[in-house]
């Protein structure tokens, strides 16, 4: 028999041995996913760089959609009203004109209303202090207790629109309009106005500035009749059903569209987003995030995976199944989109934060937050399937040619 | 009576591709018998590693059949096959292939998580084999910071974790020097001593022979002879019936 140095008889595994404290817990799976991905830094900042723009353009742009149906839908959501009374062809809001000024009347007569109010909306040139001029959207309604337009004023009040030619107008588009402060003068369509109440954040998504008053004024303003409007929103009394409402007042006003709140937020959500395009380039910029986080996330899980490969093969000639691998490739891309989504909201909310004051509404809500979660997850494992065909073709053998 | 571990019969395989068929394996029955060491040896080409992987069940082979520690591989699935060398089949490759992002310990704690170890058991059977091939003083050292006897003593212990019921070595000295290929061939010889585990070691080097129980000489896909320990030397030379 031959003899060695050291031989010793061999312990055989089964036999008790001594517990070392502090020993690792962790499960091999996502221990073996951690160092395989930590091992090449390099490789881990470009994936965590690609998932962080993705998160930080999809964010912006979603955020930038969010901010963009807030502003759309800003007079929806401050004006009370089931119904509204709207011109026929009436693409939005802000694409107003003049119904024919028996509205009011027809409504009031109607069985089943609690209340009208009307509103008078135009286009109007307002002339700065100092010269020059710039178009403004004046948006006139009965200021009366518990008006809801204008809100947000931060200078003044609602209630000092009922002076002769006051108007209020936002913060925001004070250099716009060439003012400085409330108690500046302007005129608006010839004639003088005074600033008397100063709201802060309502800007308009297509960056007219937005300029209050009362309703007779702006009937004056715009040049139209006493009994005109654009608009006229309708309280239906308690218990009375909208559709039987919506229906009787159609038939008495052939000429008008009748729509419900939701209807007509919506008709001018879809007008401003798709029918123009704006949406649409928003969405698209978003995807094309997706599709850019995607792709260099598939590429480098990919690179690592082939960078692995000979231990994923010997994993697999030590019987591993195909299961197991594809668990730690599905956690190193986890662990990718965790890291890359912590750092990318955290670098979002910063520019979210920078453009708070600027003409950019960026809105980051809970829901925004989790879809972009499930994205980046989402991505990330869709990413990792690239990285699982490689392995899953590994054939075992190779173990024995190297 | 002999306790075979691993009876492979009439193992033949056939690899067809558009220049012709290829036939490395023509008929090779081996036996493997607990508490033994066995040396394949023969020259490139031969047929050894295609035996060897069929051994391991990482090939399937066309035909003739193989029962490892009792249990068949005919008509197992490729995760079937997985699951029979997880649980029977230990293996000791030639480049180590240890997973570099792991240390020592826990190269051995992967192949025991493989083969079900409970998180609980598995770093005390984990220390326990680095014990066995006298390595537990490198638990926690990546393998890029061993040296390349440490590696296949690792590798050994990696293969030794779980107590599986065959050892396959392909080429185990053949990327060390003399004292470390002597040092891993003797570990080898001592791991087959276990009347439970049977030990196949596939090798060129003829310096191995002292510490083989059993060799089988390979030549163009057959066996070409067998041999036990009295009788290697001339069974090397001689080209004789099994």
């Amino acid at each position: 028999m031959h003899t060695t140095a050291d031989a010793a008889p061999i312990a055989l595994p089964g036999r008790p041995a001594p517990a070392r404290k502090g020993m690792m817990r962790l499960p091999m799976i996502p221990k073996l996913a951690y160092r395989n991905l930590f091992h090449d830094r390099l490789g881990l900042v470009v994936t965590i760089v690609g998932i962080v723009f993705s998160v930080v353009l999809v964010a912006v742009q979603f955020g930038l959609y969010l901010g963009s149906e807030n502003r759309i839908a800003a007079m929806f959501d401050h004006a009370e009203g089931d119904l509204w009374v709207v011109p026929l062809g009436t693409k939005s809001f802000d694409d107003p004109a003049m119904l024919s000024g028996r509205e009011r009347h027809s409504v009031l007569s109607t069985p089943g209303v609690a209340s009208v109010q009307e509103l008078a909306v135009g286009f109007v040139n307002w002339r700065k202090p100092k010269g020059g001029s710039t178009a403004a959207l004046l948006v006139g309604s009965e200021i009366r207790e518990g008006s809801t337009l204008p809100w947000n004023v931060a200078e003044g009040s609602a209630s000092a629109l009922a002076a002769p030619s006051a108007v209020a107008v936002d913060s925001t588009y004070f250099q716009e309009l060439g003012i400085t402060r409330m108690g500046d003068r302007a005129e608006i369509n010839n004639m003088d106005v005074t600033v008397q109440a100063v709201t802060k954040g309502i800007r308009s998504f297509t960056t007219l500035p937005y300029v209050f008053t009362t309703l007779s004024t702006a009937r004056t303003l715009l040049g139209a009749p006493a009994d005109q409007s654009s608009y006229t929103l309708v309280k239906a009394a308690s218990g009375t059903s909208i559709e039987d409402l919506r229906a009787a007042i159609a038939k008495r006003l052939p000429d008008a569209e009748i729509l419900t709140h939701a209807e007509f937020r919506k008709r001018s959500l879809d007008y401003w987003l798709f029918e123009t395009g704006a949406g649409a380039a928003l969405i698209a910029g978003a995807l094309l995030g997706i599709i850019v986080g995607m792709v260099i996330v598939a590429q480098t899980l990919y690179a690592s995976t082939k960078d692995h490969l000979n231990e994923f093969a010997t994993l697999r000639a030590l019987g591993a199944s195909a299961g197991y691998i594809n668990k730690v490739i599905l956690i190193q891309a986890m662990l990718s989109a965790m890291i890359g989504y912590v750092l990318g909201m955290a670098l979002s909310l910063a520019v979210i934060w920078a453009a708070e004051d600027s003409t950019l509404l960026i809105v980051m809500t809970p829901n925004l937050a989790l879809m972009l979660l499930a994205l980046t997850v989402g991505m990330c494992v869709l990413a990792a399937i690239c990285a699982i065909f490689k392995v899953i073709r590994i054939d075992p053998a190779v173990v024995f040619s190297r | 009576m002999t306790n075979y571990m691993l009876e492979a019969r009439d193992i033949t395989k056939v690899y067809h591709s558009e220049a012709g068929d290829i036939m490395p394996l023509k008929g090779v029955s081996v036996e493997l018998a607990a508490g033994e060491l066995t040396l394949l040896m023969g020259p490139s080409g031969s047929g050894k590693t295609t035996l060897l992987s069929i051994l391991g069940c990482i090939l399937s082979p066309t035909s003739g059949s193989l029962q490892i520690a009792g249990y068949s591989t005919n008509g197992l699935s490729a995760e079937g096959m997985a699951d029979l060398r997880r649980r029977h089949v230990g293996f000791v490759f030639q480049s180590y292939n240890l997973v570099p992002t792991l240390t020592a310990l826990e190269n051995v704690m992967l192949a025991l998580d493989l083969r079900g170890a409970s998180r609980a058991e598995a770093p005390d059977l984990a220390w326990e084999a680095l014990a066995a091939v006298r390595l537990s003083h490198r638990a926690n050292v990546m393998p890029s910071k061993l040296s390349g006897g440490e590696k296949q003593r690792v590798s050994i212990a990696r293969a030794l974790a779980g107590a599986p019921s065959v050892i396959l070595a392909d080429e185990p000295t053949a990327a060390l020097d003399s004292e470390n290929g002597q040092a891993v061939m003797a570990l080898l010889s001592e791991v087959a001593k276990d009347t439970r585990r049977a030990v196949l070691v596939v090798t060129h080097d003829h310096r191995t022979l002292k510490y083989g129980d059993r060799m089988i000489r390979i030549e163009d896909g057959r066996i070409a002879s067998r041999a036990r320990r009295r009788s290697m030397s001339d069974a090397m030379l001689a080209p004789a019936a099994a």
